[in-house]
């Protein structure tokens, strides 16, 4: 089966870590990225730099930053295939966004007979 | 007859369907048809030599039929390519396969699968409860006291995300196996405290379900120390209640005590203990036996609390020291580890709190704390209780 592992991150997670320290971490993602699962993946930019486009009054508006403040900000993803939730829940905790405050939400992606 | 079969083969069958099938409620409905025909047939004759086998080969040829039916559901197909590649079951009659030595137990493989962490715990309850024990979804909306309409939604959710996320029906792997074989027993336990609150009887269904992880686990300490604890508590039952009033350990007739049970228990007990034991289960299980004694060895209950505060840093089992540490004589030093606490909307807390003040010549102060326990009370029983103690102030 697909898993999408949604990695949510509390804001300013990364703020006091040495520069080695970071690298550190992006490694951990590099590694995980590499894993045989691992299928898809992105990173994404700060929250900062999101627009959020919805419709109001029939008209499309464009608002600047994420649709709403949350304590998590979603900062990338992951998809991987997985022989069942326990080898995907087993990826998600190696992601280090788990012990810097954030979490990651494991999800089965649909999956359309061929 | 054929009901105890029912009950006790249950949870055999509906594993081995739900392992051949990959789909629970396929495998539900299979099990239950193939149930209905023997309770039919086997009213007019001699059930089978091996009535598992033949209940498994009847509920996977149900199964086969059922998909047959549903072929062109596009949901099925997997099923269906998985069924394709096992032809020689597909159409033998039952009675050419009960004989199969190769139909294993894959009840362990069930229990896994329904008290897994990603499910809600009230669904891994109930799912243990319909899957394992064989309750009828009826009995256990009565046990939890919710409607059976609830209660089926909330199968039937927990089913479906079985099926949809991937939760495996398997054994934990090592490395996961102590967190995911510590979440069944707190499932287990679950139930069987619940059994003291009265209408279908949860505690020995608690029971059923250790005695049968303690055959399919016979080396896992705290599996055998959770049997022996539930079996031990479960001793004493009949000592616990007068009429409908509570009765204290020191205050029960010990005449009530169902003395095979606490041997049965300490039997248990001590096969955990010779494995090496010293968890939770296991602990708690010693401090059960400890109070089937006469006297009871308080200094020792107060030790075994002591480590299993120490082990699960848990301020509930501190106030159980306390306690023991009042019964070994020490009602000062009691209420000091009382007053060092942070359970303020825990009830025992008030309650102990009431009748260490009471010992220590404190009337007014064991009031206040009987008072304050009387407002967090949740049962009658409980309530006249305390009423009682008030009034012997």
């Amino acid at each position: 089966m697909q898993y999408a592992l949604l990695i949510y991150e509390r804001p300013g997670a990364y703020d006091g870590l040495s520069e080695a320290e970071q690298e550190a971490i992006t490694g951990e993602y590099m590694t995980i990225s590499r894993d045989d699962q691992v299928v898809a993946g992105a990173h994404l930019q700060p929250a900062a730099t999101a627009t959020t486009v919805r419709v109001q009054d029939g008209k499309s508006v464009m608002t600047d930053g994420p649709f709403a403040e949350t304590k998590e900000v979603f900062g990338g993803y992951f998809v991987a295939q997985a022989d069942n939730l326990d080898a995907a829940l087993a990826l998600a905790e190696r992601i280090p966004a788990i012990r810097m405050g954030g979490s990651v939400e494991v999800r089965p992606v649909v999956e359309h007979p061929a | 007859m054929i009901e105890q079969v029912f009950r006790e083969q249950w949870a055999r069958v509906l594993a081995s369907l739900v392992g051949f099938l990959g789909d629970f409620d396929l495998a539900e409905d299979a099990c239950q048809d193939a149930f209905a025909i023997a309770a039919e047939r086997w009213s007019r004759e001699r059930p089978p030599e091996n009535p598992v086998a033949w209940l498994i080969a009847t509920a996977r040829n149900r199964a086969i039929d059922r998909l047959r039916r549903e072929r062109t559901l596009a949901a099925k197909t997997r099923t269906l390519e998985l069924l394709a590649a096992t032809p020689d079951m597909v159409d033998a009659a039952p009675e050419d396969i009960v004989d199969d030595p190769l139909i294993p137990d894959e009840r362990l493989e069930l229990i896994f699968c329904c008290c897994h962490p990603a499910l809600a715990i009230e669904a891994q309850v109930a799912l243990t409860l319909r899957a394992l024990a064989g309750l009828s979804t009826q009995e256990i909306a009565d046990a939890f006291l919710v409607s059976p309409e609830t209660m089926k939604r909330r199968l039937s959710r927990a089913k479906t995300k079985i099926t949809a996320t991937g939760i495996p029906f398997a054994v934990p792997e090592d490395h996961a196996l102590p967190d995911r074989l510590a979440a069944v027993l707190a499932v287990v336990y679950l139930i069987f405290n619940q059994g003291y609150a009265g209408r279908v009887d949860l505690a020995a269904e608690a029971i059923r379900l250790g005695r049968a992880l303690a055959t399919l686990m016979p080396d896992e300490s705290e599996v055998l120390g959770l049997l022996a604890l539930m079996v031990l508590v479960d001793a004493r039952r009949d000592a616990r209640l007068r009429g409908d009033e509570l009765v204290l350990l020191a205050d029960q007739d010990r005449s009530l005590w169902d003395t095979e049970r606490i041997g049965e228990g300490r039997a248990v007990l001590d096969r955990a203990l010779s494995l090496g034991g010293r968890g939770a289960y296991v602990l708690q299980a010693a401090i059960a036996s400890l109070h089937c004694s006469e006297p009871v060895d308080w200094p020792q209950v107060t030790a075994l609390y002591g480590e299993l505060a120490a082990a699960t840093g848990s301020p509930v089992v501190d106030l159980n020291r306390a306690v023991a540490l009042a019964q070994a004589g020490c009602p000062q030093a009691a209420l000091e580890i009382v007053d060092g606490l942070e359970l303020d909307d825990y009830r025992y807390l008030h309650s102990t709190r009431g009748e260490l003040l009471a010992r220590l010549k404190r009337p007014q102060e064991a009031r206040a704390a009987y008072l304050r326990a009387l407002e967090l009370a949740f049962s009658e029983p409980e309530r006249r209780f305390l009423r009682r103690r008030l009034s012997e102030l």
